[in-house]
């Protein structure tokens, strides 16, 4: 495919550093964009602020960079506005889970059809390394400069808790089975999140001795399970790996076509 | 009722109810809201409304979200409102100033209530007025609208909604709990006879449009997402593109533009009602509904033979400083009551440039200036 038709060239090279995972789901994002068959003109991104939110600058769709943590909530006026539009939310674990948690759990409790690509890279990239709520127990930041004494969030089963309609787990190293989760999850009707797991090098893994880009990539290569795997594993098996694949497909009322609905029992679809 | 006359859309209603009903009248087709005392009939009234036009209402999670969502939808081309009280209009700043930026149009009310922090839910107070100017950081433009009754609550809304849309600029309507609440008999316009602006849209095509167009104007045309017009909005400062910039002349054009479009358009913007009498040594210059007891004041005043000038602008922001100047310039001493400790008696003062005393008068305690403190004050300042 040409990856190019969808990207504003005059705008690169991307700010992603060397190693950095970002430009990997970028590539599945729109590898399922274009699998889809979706026109440009009926997509619109929406990221928060940090490493993976500059993403929508370098894209050639209907794009909005907001502010920090509230990508989901300027994406919610958008989708009820226009329904018809297909609205992507690209946000990053310290974006979608601290400063905007509140937004994230809300929107899958409402169920309303958005497609959450979730970067996590375990760290506060842009700013220079700070603690996230995912970076692991005992993992060095440079706001935890003793290891990270608190524990993490699990993401996915966040969304799933609240009520998401469809969440799935992948990595940049398995990038061909991040685009069909990403693919899924844009065609399925409510709140759908894909947490895609990307190193962060630079502000990640040089503190915490894993090494570089390729050192990373290993390392997730080793930690990933499949979810059918995980399965027959025990919880002492289950430390340190990354459960990965489908984890929630389910029907479920959807909030924009209830709200339609609602227009259309009280007459206001006539006007 | 003559045959062939309009009905008269009479009603007693609250500002709050006028607010919503005025927005309707304006074109609002989506608000996103939190509840908060005294500003929650407003989504109320709209929660079930605004379905009912095809319009969207959506109650989210926090005051935050409800400006993001704002936001998102006006970018995708509706009229959209959110409404809050101080605390709430403290949550919403980050927001406000990306619609500044981005150049969103929306219209934000806060009823006023006592502060700071939780103050006082359910009394009035215009101590909002400064953070209404300067609540969200950074150089920047704004507009912000003071109406001291329900049926000019109504009008003012809809003048939001213009101002809004033909600056591309969020607009504040600052009420207060008195106006918020008070039921006043009010006689509505027919919604035929209203004068509604919407933004300008683009002529060039989606190839050569750009998003943040520098037009002899000044107010770039606006697209909406999903029109066929694929652009990038973004709080980073940006050039003509849309697209963020580190560039001196680049940033240098784009804040000189955004923050000169209000200063430039400020005569259209503003609207101003003076009572003078001729050779007055007394001016007062009110806002809001303690214009209300100051109207009151003044007529009681020159009852006793008292000449008085009386100046009360609906518009707060931009401030307006060549009247003020104007009327210091013609009076020995000015007369501000607020119901703060004189953060619009500090403008007047900087406005008079020295040509006249400003006197402050102000109450803090929850409770409305009444007439008789000011009418007091006149006196004693004219014996």
């Amino acid at each position: 495919m040409d990856y190019m038709k969808y990207i504003r060239k005059n705008n690169l090279p991307l700010i992603w550093c060397p190693g950095c995972g970002d430009g990997i789901v970028l590539k599945a994002i729109l590898r399922a964009i274009d699998r889809i068959g979706l026109s440009q003109d009926e997509i619109c991104m929406v990221s928060g602020i940090g490493c993976s939110s500059r993403l929508t600058g370098y894209v050639d769709f209907n794009t909005l960079h907001t502010t920090h943590g509230r990508a989901i909530a300027f994406a919610t006026g958008i989708k009820m506005a226009k329904p018809e539009l297909h609205v992507i939310v690209i946000t990053g674990d310290g974006d979608a889970t601290a400063i905007g948690g509140n937004h994230y759990i809300h929107a899958a409790r409402r169920n309303i059809d958005l497609t959450v690509v979730l970067f996590n890279n375990n760290i506060y990239g842009m700013t220079g390394g700070q603690v996230s709520p995912t970076t692991p127990i005992g993992a060095r930041a440079s706001t935890a400069p003793y290891g990270n004494p608190e524990n993490s969030f699990n993401i996915s089963g966040l969304a799933e808790a609240a009520g998401a309609s469809f969440v799935a787990r992948g990595t940049v190293y398995d990038a061909l089975q991040l685009d069909k989760y990403i693919e899924k999850a844009i065609l399925k009707k409510g709140f759908s999140v894909v947490e895609a797991l990307t190193p962060c090098p630079t502000a990640f893994g040089r503190r915490n001795k894993i090494g570089n880009g390729p050192a990373m990539m290993k390392l997730l290569k080793e930690q990933s399970v499949s979810v059918n795997k995980a399965k027959k594993l025990s919880e002492e098996e289950l430390k340190d790996k990354i459960i990965t694949g489908i984890l929630v497909d389910r029907e479920l009322p959807e909030y924009t076509e209830n709200y339609n609905m609602l227009i259309e029992r009280v007459g206001g679809s006539k006007s | 009722m003559v045959s062939g006359e309009r009905k008269k859309n009479i009603r007693v209603i609250t500002g709050n109810e006028a607010c919503a009903m005025g927005a309707l009248a304006a074109g609002l087709r989506f608000f996103a809201g939190y509840p908060i005392t005294p500003s929650s009939e407003i989504a109320e009234v709209l929660s079930k409304e605004l379905p009912r036009v095809g319009g969207k209402f959506i109650q989210m999670e926090d005051e935050i979200s409800s400006m993001g969502a704002v936001i998102g939808a006006s970018l995708a081309g509706l009229k959209s409102m959110t409404a809050t009280s101080g605390p709430g209009f403290s949550l919403k700043q980050e927001n406000l100033g990306y619609a500044t930026m981005a150049e969103v149009p929306c219209v934000v009310v806060n009823v006023m209530r006592g502060g700071p922090s939780t103050g006082l839910p359910t009394l009035p107070s215009q101590a909002d007025v400064m953070q209404a100017r300067w609540g969200t950081h950074g150089d920047h433009p704004i507009i912000a609208i003071v109406p001291n009754s329900v049926r000019e609550t109504y009008d003012l809304t809809i003048r939001a909604f213009n101002l809004s849309e033909r600056y591309r600029i969020p607009v504040v309507l600052l009420l207060d709990e008195i106006i918020g609440h008070v039921n006043e008999k009010v006689e509505l316009p027919d919604e035929s006879e209203l004068e509604i602006w919407d933004r300008i849209r683009p002529n060039d095509s989606p190839e050569d449009y750009l998003p943040y167009k520098f037009t002899e104007s000044d107010i770039p045309p606006m697209a909406g997402f999903g029109e066929g017009y694929r652009f990038h909005v973004t709080g980073l400062v940006h050039n003509e593109t849309g697209f963020p910039t580190n560039k001196q002349h680049e940033i240098k054009k784009l804040l000189t533009r955004l923050n000169r479009k209000v200063e430039r358009y400020s005569e259209e913007i503003m609207q101003n009602y003076a009572d003078y009498d001729d050779e007055a040594d007394i001016g007062i210059f009110a806002y809001g509904s303690t214009s209300r007891s100051a109207r009151r004041a003044v007529a009681l005043a020159r009852e006793k033979g008292v000449r008085i000038k009386f100046l009360r602008p609906t518009v707060i922001w931009p401030f307006p400083e060549k009247e003020v100047a104007e009327l210091a310039a013609s009076v020995k001493k000015i007369i501000v009551p607020e119901m703060n400790l004189g953060q619009i008696a500090h403008e007047v003062e900087w406005a008079s440039r020295g040509q006249a005393d400003v006197v402050k008068l102000n109450r803090i305690d929850g409770e409305p200036i009444n007439p008789l403190e000011i009418l007091n004050l006149i006196m004693e300042i004219a014996s």
